[in-house]
């Protein structure tokens, strides 16, 4: 680990003004300390924002507000968030430890690093970490990469649950900057690796994130979150989907879906979302729009099963919204 | 004067300091004035290393020593060889050359006054190497399985080969056959505690605080890579926090804690990172196996034909008790066990619990769940019709075997009554639902051990023995042992271990600790009740007493414990998953010293099976033998949501014959098993034979 120094801000303008100084902000640490530590990430100069009033959740209007700096235990546990939004619940709850979602930040999730091992081995060749070096999952290990939205530069999976969720949801995020304030899609957030994979989103320097708006609406009543992974908890999925359906007299009105563990971005699925508008949900209407969401999808060595376990894990998404046991 | 302390479920005598924090483990032994190593890991993984800009990171704040083959004193590494470190070839000589045999070989090793300091200046360390491609795929064209040195003897303890009858002939001959091939993930021990050295020089003397499963045995080797006599080396090591048989052999660090300890004239502390522990602390090797089971049709086994292959490094032969278990599990009068070695570019493999049994265990245990559906015949009918009256391979009767009596209880607790054998029979909801069985077995060993007891005036005993504790409750076990042999409470004996300067224990793996130190405790108690005896004094009386297994009873008696695992899996349809709902055990292992560690024993044992069976698997990258997932979170093990229900019942089994205790020993035997009920639960699940662990989600998603 390098030697680093770390100070607390305490106001917006004050973090403002450290992150266009080309200060690193730090807010539970889970991510940043970890890949400091294995020398990953370099930043000399810390800048602590967990003082700044930004861990407020609330329900403006029919719209659940989560603030960046909301913890991914306390909004699991919230009641409007369970009541309005049960898949963002579910998606937090899926994720990490209890440990680690204790300390770690709605803000911070988004924006977490990819998983890939290779990622975290200096000696390894990375083009995310360091541009044009190559990348040594390619042609080696890739069991849980991408098959969604990848490059011959990168082709790691966006790890949050979270931000599936969020996604599905046109959940949009505020920002503040020297520049001022912006609102836009938690979708536009991310880039794809193209030949630039070390750029990862479209924050603009010295911006932060100030909160998270999930629109209201009865879509996200019904939602749910699958995640699909090896062993029962404490894994990073294999494939996870954020499902919800607007039924009304027996016939979709309206349908949401995005997908995790597939995607070098979450991925949002609006073909699949079209083919079921109109139709009564059953399994076989599920199937064949599941299998619109392969349009595209390009296996590794090692993530070929991923084609089979991405449109029955959609099915089953589908299916759980509407409590089919 | 029996109190019957023994078979009381007594809970830890050192619970109280473990959950409180004043155990301390081999790091928590902190010297004034200690400086911290860094080991500098081999990026590359065969050649040669070239090139190392030390200077550069010498003149780095707070640099003591960078030590490397360029500058690192030549150890004169004497001849020392024990029983846990491989028969053949020699061990790694650590920084004494310019080669690199693996991926993740000590190349270099940083001194500094911090920790800080010195993990900063081994991450800037430049190396410069000549790299050739290696071979780390056993299974691979490149693989050249050789005829393991140690084996080649027919009286070897790990025969290459053995046979009775003509297995290959019978085979043909049988009108039902299984013949199957069985792959087995490497795997890494990965307990909770790194591996940890403080290494302290007064002159020639050295003293280490180290994490050791073997503290003699430490002690002899690192007096035989420094070259110093045996008595100017101790090693100490009172508590351990899980090992499962890393800590067994004494691996690269610790001899490099002493040389920079020597080199900067001072204390220093050095504890490998989580990833280095994928390097240079052994792993359970990766095994390719065939089984052919031949049968009449009415199912009495005709033929066993036992394969196996398991991955070595290219410096030493590292050899388990692969099919050891094919020879005696059941009966059959053409049996042919082979057991290969393939050496890759890899550090060597060690034990690992259960080791050899396990795996073996998992490929025949597997194969007669297939032959068990060709004959259309319940699983442990087939066992039923298959047990042996004495251990056929050995020629010898058991000592004790009680499998078919586990059988009995373990199906009676796990309600295997309810099973209906048809693959995909069985729902709960949308759920498949599998039950499988399997034989679990490991031997009773026994190995001579010394202890001391000591009788003190005020009433109350001290006893002493070089024994590990590595989580079973050795501490506790042993206590209970003296207590009972002295007559006293066990709150007035005081016993302790881990020291090399107390009397000598066989290493704490094997599952022979019980057996070994607590026969050699028993001895000790003995003697010192007996001159207490003669009559009253106010000075202590102390006794030292030895003891090993009766040779004529060894020499009679084949001496195994034996189990029978019951698993229940579901498995979603839909998306693959598999999730372990219950296990029940029953185990018949001679005298149960204290039920409730026994229990613990055994689920902790059904957790690591869970892991081999359904998570745990080394991934190498074939281009530079990199292990890829050498981290907590992509090394997968089973987290609390993964182990549910696990019980574990004992059979009353009264041996006489495997020591005085009557114990046989249990550690081992709750890992084997658990991995062959669970495949054969998948089977019955979905209907789909894996027969290559772990079993995962894609492996089911394409039945
Ligand atoms: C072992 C492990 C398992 C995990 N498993 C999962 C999982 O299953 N699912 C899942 O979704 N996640 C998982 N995570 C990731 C975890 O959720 C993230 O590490 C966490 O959410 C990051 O939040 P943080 O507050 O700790 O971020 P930090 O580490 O503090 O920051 C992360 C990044 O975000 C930036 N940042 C933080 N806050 C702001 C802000 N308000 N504005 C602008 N920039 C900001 C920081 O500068 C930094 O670059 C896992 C992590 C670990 C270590
Ligand atoms: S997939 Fe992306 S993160 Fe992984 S090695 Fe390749 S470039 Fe690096």
């Amino acid at each position: 680990m390098l030697p680093f120094t770390i100070e607390k801000v305490r106001s917006v303008e004050a973090a403002i003004a450290a992150a266009s100084s080309g200060r690193r902000l730090i807010a539970g640490g889970t991510t940043l300390i970890d890949l400091m530590r294995d020398e990953v990430e370099q930043p000399q100069q810390l800048v602590d924002i967990n003082a700044l009033p930004l861990s407020e959740i609330r329900v403006d209007r029919s719209d659940l507000v989560i603030g960046a700096l909301a913890r991914m235990a306390d909004v699991a546990a919230h009641p409007d968030v369970q009541r309005l939004h049960p898949m963002v619940a579910e998606s937090l709850i899926e994720g990490a430890s209890p440990q680690l979602r204790n300390m770690a930040s709605i803000g911070g999730n988004l924006l977490q690093r990819v998983r890939c091992p290779y990622f975290r081995m200096l000696d390894a060749a990375c083009n995310k970490r360091s541009p044009l070096s190559g990348c040594a999952a390619l042609g080696g290990l890739n069991a849980g990469h991408a098959i969604l939205g990848t490059s011959d530069h990168c082709v790691a999976t966006h790890p949050s649950d979270v931000a599936v969720t969020l996604v599905a949801l046109d959940a949009t995020m505020r920002v503040v900057g020297p520049k001022g304030e912006r609102t836009f899609l938690v979708e536009e957030l991310f880039r794809l690796p193209g030949d630039t994979p070390h750029l990862e989103h479209t924050l603009l320097p010295g911006e932060l994130i100030v909160e998270v708006r999930v629109p209201g609406g009865p879509v996200g009543r019904r939602g749910r979150y699958l995640k699909v992974r090896d062993r029962a908890s404490y894994e990073f999925a294999l494939v996870s989907a954020a499902a919800a359906l607007d039924v009304a007299d027996g016939v979709i009105r309206g349908a949401r879906l995005a997908v995790g563990g597939v995607g070098t971005r979450p991925w949002r699925m609006r073909a699949v979302e079209s083919a079921l508008i109109g139709k009564v949900p059953d399994r076989k209407v599920f199937e064949a729009a599941a299998r619109l969401a392969l349009e595209g999808a390009l296996p590794l060595s090692g993530n070929r099963y991923k084609l089979e376990l991405l449109p029955r894990t959609i099915v089953r998404a589908f299916e759980m919204t509407g409590g089919i046991a | 004067m029996t109190m019957a302390i023994i078979g009381r479920p007594l809970a830890r005598v050192d619970g109280r300091a473990k959950v409180t924090g004043a155990a301390r483990y081999a790091a928590d032994f902190n010297q004034p004035g200690q400086a911290y190593a860094v080991i500098v890991s081999a990026t590359v993984g065969l050649g040669r290393v070239t090139g190392m800009d030390s200077a550069a990171i010498e003149k780095m704040p707070g640099i003591l020593a960078v030590l490397s083959h360029l500058n690192a004193p030549r150890l004169a590494y004497g001849q020392h060889k024990s029983y846990i470190d491989p028969a053949t070839g020699e061990r790694l000589h650590v920084l004494q050359d310019e080669r690199i045999r693996f991926h993740g070989q000590p190349v270099a090793v940083v001194v500094a006054t911090t920790i800080a300091q010195a993990e900063r200046a081994a991450a800037a360390l430049r190396v410069s190497y000549n790299a050739e491609r290696p071979v780390v795929d056993s299974a691979g064209p490149e693989a050249r399985p050789i005829v393991p040195e140690a084996g080649r003897q027919p009286d070897a303890r790990l025969p290459a080969d053995k046979a009775r009858g003509d297995a290959d002939r019978a085979l043909a001959e049988s009108p039902v056959k299984v013949d199957e091939t069985y792959d087995i993930a490497r795997e890494n021990h990965n307990p909770m505690e790194p591996h940890a050295t403080i290494a302290s020089w007064n002159g020639d003397r050295l003293t280490l605080w180290s994490k050791s499963q073997f503290v003699v045995n430490e002690q002899a080797e690192i007096a035989a890579i420094f070259g110093l006599p045996l008595e100017n080396v101790t090693v100490i090591c009172p508590f351990i926090g899980g090992a499962f048989g890393t800590s067994l052999r004494t691996w690269p660090h610790v001899t490099l804690a002493a040389m920079a300890a020597q080199h900067v004239r001072r204390p220093v502390k050095l504890v490998l990172t989580r990833k280095q522990m994928f390097f240079t602390t052994g792993h359970r090797p990766r095994t390719v196996q065939r089984i052919a089971l031949g049968a009449t049709a009415d199912g009495k086994l005709t033929s066993v034909v036992h394969e196996g292959t398991g991955e070595t490094s290219r410096y030493e032969e590292f050899m388990e008790a692969l099919t050891s278990v094919t020879t005696f599990l059941y009966s059959c009068p053409n049996v042919r066990t082979r057991y290969r070695l393939v050496p890759v570019d890899t550090g060597t493999p060690n034990h690992m619990r259960g080791p050899g049994e396990a795996s073996g265990v998992f490929a025949l245990e597997c194969a007669m769940d297939e032959l068990a559906y060709k004959l259309r015949l319940d699983p442990i009918d087939l066992r039923r019709r298959n047990e042996p009256a004495i251990d056929e391979g050995e020629n010898k009767p058991f000592s004790s075997r009680s499998l078919m009596r586990c059988y009995d209880l373990g199906a009676e607790h796990f309600g295997w009554a309810r099973r209906t054998p048809e693959p995909r029979s069985m729902r709960d909801g949308r759920l498949l639902v599998g039950m499988g069985v399997a034989s679990a077995s490991y031997p009773a060993f026994h190995a001579p051990a010394t202890a001391r007891a000591r009788l003190l005036p005020d009433g109350t005993a001290e006893v002493e023995i070089a024994a590990s504790d590595m989580g079973p409750g050795t501490y506790t076990s042993m206590t209970q042992v003296a207590a009972e042999t002295l007559g006293l409470p066990v709150e007035r004996v005081r016993f302790s271990l881990g020291r090399s300067d107390y009397p000598p224990a066989p290493s704490h793996g094997g599952s022979w600790t019980m057996a070994s130190v607590g026969s050699a405790i028993r001895a000790a108690c003995i003697a010192v009740r007996e001159e207490a005896a003669k009559g009253r004094t106010d000075r202590p009386i102390e006794a030292t007493a030895s003891s090993q297994r009766d040779p004529q009873a060894a020499e009679r008696f084949s001496m195994h414990s034996f189990g029978a695992v019951f698993v229940e899996i579901a498995v979603d349809p839909d998306v693959g998953t598999i999730r372990v709902r219950r296990a029940v055990g029953a185990y018949g292992i001679g005298r149960v010293v204290n039920p409730r560690l026994a229990r613990s024993q055994c689920t902790g044992g059904m957790v690591g099976g869970i892991g081999m069976a359904l998570m745990e698997r080394t991934v190498l990258d074939a281009r530079d033998g990199r292990p890829v997932n050498a981290h907590m979170a992509d090394y997968l093990m089973p987290v609390n949501l993964d182990i549910l229900q696990l019980e574990a019942h004992f059979v009353e089994e009264a041996d006489p014959h495997v020591n005085q205790l009557g114990v046989k020993g249990l550690g081992e035997i709750a890992l084997v098993g658990i991995a062959p009920a669970i495949a054969n639960a998948v089977f019955h699940a979905t209907g789909k034979r894996v027969r290559a662990l772990p079993i995962r989600i894609e492996d089911v998603l394409t039945a």
